[in-house]
């Protein structure tokens, strides 16, 4: 069969997916946050396959720009984890429920 | 053993390229967040370094080179570092084995079903198959001319996001938060 949009779409989406059953499945704060990276990436993919197949370059544009802000939150993210396992002494995201009412 | 050589020679190399790492990909991503064989957070790591540069080999099929070069540098380089380096500080312990919620499971199926389903939907809405072949190349001079000209304006503004994002993590990390 021949590969076209269709099949990366597909595998876009998939990954989208098993990202989405990592984040609210697992409890383990850094293993949501590969997670999200899953999720990020699965976008990604699925605007570089447009990105090709529409003959434009604007979406690899876009890609560069999201590699380059998922780069800052994930600095942003893992610095909030490290300052709130020292307060807390916990990653798990049951442990964290002082929010709750 | 002449189909053999066709496949390899001929124009259906990118095609069996593409299912490899389609493969490699989703399997690697479902050992990130699933992996029945270790609990260990190094470990999701590195399968995510796996998918990451699977993923670099898919952006080369599709002729971005540029971004397939990035994805490793950014991601595989400084992304996955980051994360163990947090791991290692951390010092996690083997996570034992919790149970899985029953409210987390019907979520997690109900909401994937609900993704896969808007997939399958739009996908028959679409015909995708009716288009000319593509001639886009992701190369790093045209991805940069556009970039220097078109897009000057978000390039620099997302300079100015990475400053505030390294004073934020820097006053994060600051011993004495007041």
């Amino acid at each position: 069969m021949h590969v076209g949009l269709e099949q990366y779409l597909t595998v876009s989406f998939l990954l989208f997916a098993l990202g989405l059953l990592g984040v609210i499945m697992r409890r383990n704060l850094l293993i949501i946050y590969m997670s999200l990276e899953l999720m990020l990436n699965a976008a990604n993919l699925a605007l570089v396959a447009f990105s090709r197949f529409n003959d434009n370059l604007n979406g690899q544009i876009l890609v560069f720009f999201i590699i380059t802000v998922a780069a800052a939150e994930v600095s942003v993210g893992l610095a909030l984890i490290v300052a709130l396992y020292r307060k807390r002494q916990t990653a798990h995201v049951e442990d964290l429920t002082s929010m709750k009412l | 053993m002449e189909a053999l050589a066709n496949l390899i020679g001929g124009t259906a190399l990118p095609d069996v390229l593409f299912y490899v790492f389609a493969a490699l990909t989703l399997l690697c991503g479902a050992l990130v967040i699933a992996n029945p064989f270790s609990r260990n957070p190094v470990t999701s790591a590195m399968f995510l370094v796996l998918t990451i540069i699977s993923m670099a080999g898919l952006f080369v099929l599709l002729h971005a080179f540029f971004l397939a070069a990035v994805q490793i540098l950014v991601y595989a380089g400084a992304v996955i570092v980051l994360f163990l380096f947090v791991i290692m500080l951390l010092d996690l312990k083997e996570e034992q084995r919790r149970k899985i919620k029953m409210f987390g499971l019907v979520a997690g199926v109900v909401s994937v079903g609900a993704i896969v389903a808007i997939f399958l939907k739009s996908l028959h809405a679409t015909n995708l198959n009716a288009r000319p072949a593509p001639a886009t190349e992701g190369d790093t001079a045209s991805l940069g001319k556009l970039l220097f000209t078109q897009y000057v304006l978000p390039f620099e503004i997302v300079s100015v996001l990475l400053l505030v994002a390294m004073i934020g993590v820097i006053l994060l990390s600051k011993k004495d938060l007041k």
